[in-house]
């Protein structure tokens, strides 16, 4: 709302999260596919201010991805 | 009595037949616990994201369990003196769910992706660019794996 306004309108795509809706993934911490496109190259949690994760989801995502990285099914750090 | 779902990872010099053997002993425990197996599954020899006691692979088992928390505590236990085991980890589930986890439709699913994975679309990018790369570095360890 903020932005936008002078000469050239900045245009923000509305994101939606993608563990809501019908066809939601489920969040597994042994889907590491899924997972996977949560993490930065570093191997850090994306944060859900862009990835658009609902903060409910997010908390569940983390907790996942937690998990995985505890039985080795994802890296703590990418170097 | 809850449902628990016990990941544990053995050793990579260990057999495959070894393996099933370590987890026969470990649906045994469950029982005369008072316990009940109702799912199992092993996803096979994976390579680790990072060494864990000094190995760099692991056999990975699945129990999906019904138990009260004295028989998980006593598996805990025995994973934990267990040499053998490298690494273990037991969740609380809600129910437990006939259809086969993630992780058994990943493998035919993932090699037919790696020959594109430079066409994913959204944001995934970066994490599967780095997974490529990892891929390549083991690359000798995979065509193990494959044959």
């Amino acid at each position: 709302m903020a932005m936008g306004g002078g000469r050239r309108p900045f245009f923000r795509r509305k994101k939606s999260c993608p563990f809501s809706g019908p066809h939601a993934p489920a969040i597994d911490y042994r889907d590491v596919r899924l997972l996977q496109r949560f993490l930065t190259e570093r191997g850090k949690i994306v944060p859900s201010r862009i990835s658009a994760v609902s903060a409910k989801k997010q908390r569940l995502l983390a907790q996942a991805i937690k998990r995985a990285r505890h039985i080795g099914l994802l890296p703590y750090i990418i170097r | 009595m809850g449902y628990y779902e016990n990941v544990f990872i053995v050793r990579q010099d260990m057999s495959p037949a070894q393996v099933e053997g370590l987890a026969d002993n470990y649906a045994t425990l469950i029982e005369e616990n008072g316990g009940k197996v109702l799912k199992r599954e092993h996803w096979g020899l994976k390579s680790l994201a990072y060494r864990i006691k000094k190995n760099r692979k692991g056999h990975y088992v699945m129990f999906d369990v019904e138990a009260n928390s004295d028989a998980v505590n006593e598996l805990e236990r025995q994973m934990r003196l267990s040499e053998d085991v490298i690494r273990f980890m037991t969740v609380k589930i809600d129910e437990v769910t006939e259809a086969p986890s993630p992780m058994m439709s990943r493998r035919d699913r993932d090699d037919r992706r790696r020959s594109r994975d430079d066409r994913d679309d959204d944001f995934g990018d970066d994490g599967d660019d780095v997974r490529g790369r990892a891929d390549r570095e083991d690359a000798d360890t995979i065509e193990e794996e494959n044959s």
